[in-house]
């Protein structure tokens, strides 16, 4: 088996493991850099548990090589709060009950932050559209879009 | 087991492809075999950003085989293909789902191949200068060899090109069928029209019966009801998870009539 090593940025910092060939990016944050906030669902792009960011656009880590993120800037969940400040959606998420089972919420707080970041006050159908490549079998999606709106409309302080 | 090849340029891969290869572009289709342990045994892919090109030059606009759904949506010349775009997968498939790997998305996938069929878009092999018709790569997309960019005309004015995807799931859901309508018209008489369903057959397909009722005449309510009338004249539509062949066909003249209802009533 031929390993490639990778060096990337993960969440600001820079990183360095090797990828087995044909490895996907989920699995080589877990088992190889030791980043578990990327969640396994389906392992075919359809259920979202394992959004992350790349070079600052979300993409299913489930479907893309390992190998091809040598130089490139990840995001995860992992970075999202600072030290033992939660980001202003961590906090939303909690107050507004936004989580049940929790297993899509590393993925819906990567989507819902990198909607955020390019578009600070998003309309609820901007953020319906935001979340649709994120499956949630708990909740409905309305506590996670009234957690997204209230950060976004201020009313979670950021 | 799967060994990765990495190239720099798409000529480098041509040479490289051959025996059990497949050739990767956004890997929002060949990763999941992969994932699956199901993958080919060589995985061919190609790092060079021109294929990421959008280049335009009057009403043709060459798309590079590269360029993601989410660089459709954010190129303006690129406007009318913007609601097809839209409509493929979630956010995150569309950062990653490329213009010429959804020329190679089998059942239900391929929306946008639907759409750059109606258009009558020409591929642009490696290698090549000149470029075939795209109906060409979907007849038999075994053969298709890799792909460089994809040539497509953008329509006269904003009447002449309407698509509709059907889905039971919004606003992200598979296509029960997606249609792509081309009616240019010539003295107010619709000339050269291309009606081709999504989902609706191993690949796009044109709908010739639709074409027919279509063609020469105005759009208008009677128009209308011809075309719907002969939709699936042809057609064969296969049943699957999200619809059977049985429903889709009852369907499809539906669709077809809300679609070019709402072209004929755009201003």
């Amino acid at each position: 088996m031929t390993r490639k090593p990778v060096t990337f940025t993960l969440n600001g910092q820079s990183r360095s493991a090797f990828a087995e060939d044909g490895q996907n990016l989920l699995d080589f944050l877990r088992r190889g850099v030791g980043d578990m906030t990327p969640k396994f669902g389906c392992g075919q792009g359809t259920c979202g548990a394992c959004t992350v960011t790349i070079d600052g656009q979300t993409q299913l880590a489930c479907l893309v090589l390992a190998e091809a993120v040598d130089g490139h800037e990840v995001g995860t969940a992992a970075g999202l709060a600072d030290g033992g400040t939660l980001d202003p959606l961590q906090q939303s998420f909690m107050d507004h009950f936004a989580a049940q089972c929790g297993y899509c919420s590393p993925g819906m707080l990567v989507s819902a932050r990198a909607l955020l970041d390019r578009n600070p006050r998003p309309t609820r159908d901007e953020v319906i559209e935001a979340i649709s490549g994120n499956l949630c079998r708990c909740t409905g999606y309305e506590p996670i879009i009234t957690a997204i709106l209230a950060v976004a409309e201020g009313r979670i302080r950021a | 087991m799967t060994i990765v090849e990495t190239y720099r340029t798409l000529e480098e891969a041509a040479r490289a492809m051959g025996g059990d290869a497949v050739y990767m572009g956004g890997g929002t289709l060949v990763m999941r075999a992969v994932n699956e342990g199901a993958g080919p045994p060589r995985l061919i892919r190609v790092g060079d950003p021109g294929l990421r090109q959008v280049r335009s030059s009057g009403d043709r606009i060459t798309l590079g085989a590269g360029v993601t759904m989410a660089e459709v949506l954010a190129h303006r010349d690129l406007a009318f293909l913007h609601p097809v775009a839209r409509l493929i997968g979630g956010p995150q498939v569309r950062n990653m789902a490329t213009v010429a790997g959804n020329l190679f998305a089998a059942h239900p996938y391929g929306d946008f191949a639907a759409a750059l069929l109606a258009l009558d878009a020409r591929v642009i092999g490696a290698g090549q200068t000149g470029a075939r018709p795209v109906a060409e790569i979907l007849r038999d997309r075994g053969r298709a060899g890799l792909i460089a960019g994809i040539e497509v005309t953008r329509p006269r004015d904003r009447r002449a090109f309407g698509f509709a995807k059907v889905s039971r799931v919004k606003p992200k859901g598979v296509s029960v069928m997606s249609i792509a309508a081309h009616l240019p018209r010539e003295s107010g008489r619709i000339r050269d029209a291309r009606v081709v369903f999504g989902a609706m057959g191993a690949t796009p397909l044109r709908a010739s019966g639709a074409e027919r009722a279509l063609e020469g005449r105005t759009l208008d309510a009677a128009v209308i009801a011809d075309a719907a009338a002969a939709a699936t004249e042809g057609l064969d539509p296969p049943t699957d998870a999200l619809a059977s062949a049985w429903y889709r066909r009852e369907v499809a003249g539906v669709h077809l009539t809300r679609l070019l209802n709402e072209m004929e009533q755009r201003r």
